[in-house]
């Protein structure tokens, strides 16, 4: 039956891609129309209402017998009124009402098309069957968005069973589902539509029509992906930004890191959300609570979703940077849990130079916010790290905050110090935004509080509303391919994996890629993204790369991707305008310094002190000095012993940042001015 | 060290007999020589004789050679000195004017024979002959997939074995590939602790790490020790110690060397000390920047102000082999011992000593401010 079922489902959508291009409206001269389809094959594969498509195939054979006799008992006039009509709606609504409803309809309004229509949407509405067509969105928007808040509040239901496939391991491969085979069609049907709303409209009217929670998971994904794929077997080469352009319509891409002081609360604060959010289930979660209890830290359950190893279960502290996903209404969040402990900074800076905004949890409560705040507390050079790395946008969790009773003196305490600091640390007070949070109790994740103590002073949104408000960043889609290595693996099969994150152009199955700095070429074999096979990303993914042809052991963590006819430069001496922090001990020439280039960190030395320049001008003013103290702004040369790849700021404003390191602490900022050698 | 003869002349010239016996006295010998010396030691030649017969033998002869050095070549890893030079004496074997290089045996003695024997050149005798320095440390500084394991004696920092593994990061729902990696890590780790320390030298083994891998990493030592039944790391489980650092690259040797508790445990080594020194410097340049001075000129100039308190020279200086440049610094060294300063000369294979090489090799901490003199075109002569 399955087989059977998948078959078809695939003839649909072979025909669909073997001649065509996605622009294409939904009025084309196809035997069957996509809106069709979409309710034909869908119904199909509903089994809550089997008896539908048959009442309706039953409809259609007898539509011109039944026809008649409506005729018969109708004037010539009235007849040729009727057909008019008929027209008329047909062109609004397609074919996807019946032609005897509409007949029925026409007669009762007594052939006024308007008030036809409004019958004909009535019973739609009731029958919750929604045409997937322009011309009823662009005639009736305000129909379309309260649809829309109708189908956003399935969302939430529906979501967590979809996330429990997830975790439970169950992949869900396409081809061999039904339900994202006949979606498909429905996605490429709305594909036309330049109208983001129309897209969501309909993608919400399919939610709604189709209750089985686990295929909304893949119908999303695969309205997505298939483009993609279908074009790769037609032709080599596809145009990216209109991909891209398509892909987004949906869902905007966004990286996010969550930084703060070692036990503010980062983990549990984003395991709870998560957790709200459906990506865990109750089992697994009653597992970890069980669990953490037995180990004496009943607190640490929410943050053991997301540090896995035993060792950072045992400890209580995230050693590495977890990653994970999560959606919100608008956006497509990659989500990087970076650790707070002070050792673990150099991981810390690997995940912060690949996000685009921040959320920065704080623990509110007495002393402990002090604790993290001071000299010496990881809040400031976090704060710090991040905005060097090129975050603008952050948020501040004010979290922990039942431990103070949600006291609105506290919060303002907090964000007051915080919010001088970090101005001077070069946010703009536009960018960034105060949420009280609980991560233990969950307040204020997802859903905005309902606590007295804070809806009395605190009227803001809560921290997953403000997640989806941040402005996803321009992509650089357009320069040539960079891929930074984050992590090298091997999978099944053959070859093997790296993971990073898309800095710039574009890849798909099949491309060859250089590896610097060990010089190698190499072949992509499959492009994963979001635990999900794709065949092209872009700037901005964090995706892994099968890839072929190559030796791992020549691969580090730390190596560039790049296209091969235009290559990074790989080099061991480079000069780089640097900002010193607040750092007691004075840079010298020949300083030993590990530098933190993107995912690499490598140890370098300071070679020599160029100049030092005026902070807002840039002037030089004093060539050669003999030291550098804290808050100076000034250009040195680097040695590195191995060489590393690089990119000129200039060029490639992402790949030419840099932190410099000592001992433990940040040292200094910089960007990459010239490269040497 | 063994000195056992030292013939100076009063102008300075004459000849020392020395038996070196450590791998570290090569280095204290490497820095003794310079180019022009002439050296005179024993050496194995293997000699083609032809008898009357015409028939020919060849056989291995142990012979004494004195050449005048031209090139010195030393290998750090496995601390053996090769001398290359023109024979100036001649032999049964060996003729007048011939190349020849010696390499130099542990518990052989040998003469060295210079035309002027600075202080600098004596002092450094004196030090590889005192047998009160003679702790060796043990260190193991690693970080996740990152280890370097090196050999501390009193002036030689030497990098024994450098393990470098990528361990996958942990994923979502799969964290065996990231702890089957870190575990295969550890296990060569251990394999390099059990090839190149030998723990009958090693007094202390040092290990460190940011964060819980030097304690994980100690777990698994000794639980693996006990498993596969290691004795040698069972009965000295107590030599190991767990000490903190930032990362494991190799600089970072000197947080550990620094730390309270080594320092505690191993009293005063020259590594410790020198890196205190070099700590001092930096201390001074951040709060009294008149008084910390470097670069040859600057110091030059400080001395002559006879403001030096302490001059910190590393021993690369002394090796350059244009004699009016090592006279210069020679000088720059007596002159402020005459003064009553204190000169420290930091050995070039430790951390801080390849640190205060990038600093162009010559540091002061001052008594008291000089005015800077920078502004007129300074450290120009470094590259």
């Amino acid at each position: 039956m399955a087989r059977h079922r998948n078959v078809r489902g695939y003839n649909y959508d072979d025909d669909f891609d073997d001649d065509d291009l996605y622009g294409q409206s939904v009025e084309d001269d196809y035997c069957i129309s996509p809106a069709t389809a979409a309710q034909f094959i869908y119904k199909r594969d509903r089994q809550t209402s089997f008896t539908e498509p048959l009442e309706e195939e039953e409809d259609e054979y007898e539509e011109p017998d039944k026809l008649k006799p409506n005729d018969s008992s109708l004037s010539a006039a009235d007849q040729a009124r009727l057909y008019s009509c008929l027209e008329h709606m047909r062109e609004v609504l397609g074919e996807s009402v019946m032609e005897q409803v509409m007949i029925d309809a026409v007669l009762k309004s007594q052939f006024d098309v308007a008030k036809a229509l409004d019958i004909v949407f009535k019973q739609d509405c009731n029958k919750n069957i929604k045409p997937a067509n322009q011309d009823i969105i662009t005639e009736r928007p305000t129909k379309g968005k309260t649809r829309g808040l109708q189908a956003s509040e399935h969302e939430y239901e529906i979501v967590p069973k979809m996330a429990k496939m997830i975790v439970s391991g169950k992949k869900q491969t396409m081809g061999f589902d039904v339900p994202s085979v006949s979606s498909e069609i429905n996605g490429q049907s709305v594909k036309g539509q330049t109208n983001e709303e129309a897209m969501e409209e309909a993608d919400n009217g399919l939610q709604s029509a189709n209750p089985i929670p686990s295929s909304q998971n893949t119908e999303e994904h695969s309205s997505i992906m298939t483009p993609g794929k279908s074009s790769n077997k037609a032709k080599q080469k596809i145009n990216i930004k209109e991909e891209l352009e398509k892909r987004q319509g949906g869902k905007h891409l966004l990286n996010l890191v969550v930084i703060g002081h070692v036990d503010a609360g980062k983990s549990t604060l984003m395991g709870h959300l998560l957790y709200l959010l459906g990506h865990v289930n109750k089992r697994t979660m009653h597992k970890y609570e069980q669990e953490s209890k037995k180990a004496g830290k009943a607190s640490f359950a929410y943050a053991w979703v997301l540090d896995e190893t035993g060792e950072e279960r045992q400890r209580g502290v995230t050693m590495d940077v977890g990653m994970t996903k999560f959606e919100t209404k608008s956006k497509v969040i990659t989500l990087m849990d970076a650790p707070g402990h002070k050792d673990f900074i150099p991981n810390m800076i690997t995940g912060a130079a690949q996000a685009d905004v921040a959320v920065l949890a704080v623990d509110a409560s007495r002393g402990e916010f002090e604790a993290g705040f001071e000299a010496g507390g990881q809040t400031r050079e976090h704060a710090l790290l991040v905005r060097s790395l090129g975050v603008t946008q952050l948020a501040v969790a004010v979290n922990k905050m039942d431990q103070v009773n949600w006291q609105q003196e506290r919060f303002n305490e907090v964000t007051s110090k915080l919010g001088h600091f970090l101005k001077q640390a070069g946010f703009k007070e536009s960018d960034v935004y105060y949420i009280p949070t609980s991560g233990l109790s969950g307040e204020n994740l997802v859903k905005r509080s309902q606590i007295s103590e804070l809806i009395n002073w605190y009227k803001g949104p809560c921290l997953l509303e403000q997640i989806d408000y941040f402005k996803a960043p321009q992509r650089s889609v357009d320069k040539p391919f960079r891929l930074c290595t984050s992590d090298v693996f091997k999978d099944q099969g053959s070859g093997f994996c790296v993971t990073g994150k898309i800095e710039a152009g574009f890849v798909q199955t099949g491309d060859r890629l250089l590896a610097m700095p060990p010089h190698e070429t190499c072949t992509v074999k499959g492009i994963t993204l979001h635990e999900e096979a794709v065949d092209w990303a872009a700037a901005g993914d964090h995706v892994s790369l099968t890839l072929t042809g190559m030796d791992i052991i020549k691969i580090n963590v730390g190596c560039v991707f790049c296209s091969p006819n235009e290559p990074i430069k790989a080099c061991t001496r480079f000069r780089a305008r640097v900002l010193i922090f607040n750092f007691e001990v004075p840079i010298t020439q020949g300083f030993p310094v590990l530098i933190h280039y993107q995912t690499v960190s490598e140890p370098a030395t300071i070679r020599k002190l160029v100049s030092v320049l005026h902070k807002s001008t840039g002037e030089v003013m004093k060539k050669k000095p003999k030291c550098l103290t804290k808050g100076m702004n000034a250009v040195i040369e680097l040695q590195t012993q191995r060489p590393i790849a690089l990119e000129l700021y200039k060029d490639f404003k992402e790949l030419g940042r840099f932190m410099l390191r000592y001992s433990g602490s940040s040292i200094a900022a910089g960007v990459v001015t010239e490269i040497k050698e | 060290m063994k000195l056992i003869s030292k013939d100076i002349e009063k102008d300075n010239a004459g000849q020392v007999t020395l038996i070196p016996e450590e791998a570290e006295d090569m280095w204290h010998t490497y820095n003794l020589m310079q180019v022009g010396d002439s050296l005179r030691a024993s050496t194995i030649r293997k000699v083609q004789t032809e008898s009357s017969t015409g028939s020919v033998g060849s056989n291995r002869i142990r012979t004494t050679l004195t050449i005048c050095v031209e090139t010195i070549d030393f290998d750090s890893q496995a601390c053996q000195l090769r001398v290359k030079g023109i024979n100036i004496q001649e032999n049964q074997y060996v003729k007048m004017g011939a190349y020849h290089t010696i390499e130099l045996e542990p518990n052989r003695k040998f003469t060295l024979a210079k035309k002027q024997w600075d202080s600098v050149v004596l002092e450094r005798i004196e030090q590889a002959c005192d047998p009160a320095f003679s702790a060796d440390v043990g260190a193991v500084v690693m970080q996740e997939g990152l280890a370097h394991i090196c050999l501390v004696t009193p002036s030689m920092t030497l990098l024994r074995a450098k393990i470098e593994t990528s361990i996958p990061r942990k994923r979502r729902g799969n964290c065996t590939q990231h702890e089957k990696a870190l575990e295969k890590f550890y296990e060569q780790v251990m394999q390099g602790i059990l090839r190149h320390i030998n723990f009958d030298v090693v007094k202390v083994v040092l290990v460190a790490s940011p964060g819980f891998v030097r304690e994980q990493f100690c777990e698994f030592l000794f639980l693996r020790a006990v498993k596969q039944d290691i004795k040698l790391l069972l009965e000295n489980r107590g030599k190991f110690l767990q000490v903190h650092s930032s990362s494991g690259h190799k600089y970072s040797l000197t947080e550990v060397l620094c730390d309270p508790a080594v320092t505690a445990r191993l009293a005063d080594t020259k590594a410790a000390s020198e890196i205190k020194a070099l700590g001092d410097f930096y201390k001074m340049l951040q709060h009294e920047p008149d008084r910390a001075f470097y670069g040859i000129k600057q110091v030059e100039k400080a001395n002559e102000a006879l403001a030096i308190d302490i001059l910190l020279v590393t021993d690369e200086l002394f090796r350059h082999q244009d004699v009016p440049t090592r006279t210069r610094y020679v000088r720059l060294v007596d002159s402020v011992k005459d003064n009553g300063g204190t000169v420290r000369i930091f050995s070039s294979l430790h951390v801080s000593g390849e640190q205060l090489n990038q600093l162009t090799g010559v540091a002061a901490i001052l008594r008291f401010p000089v005015a800077d003199l920078s502004d007129e075109e300074s450290s120009s002569d470094d590259d």
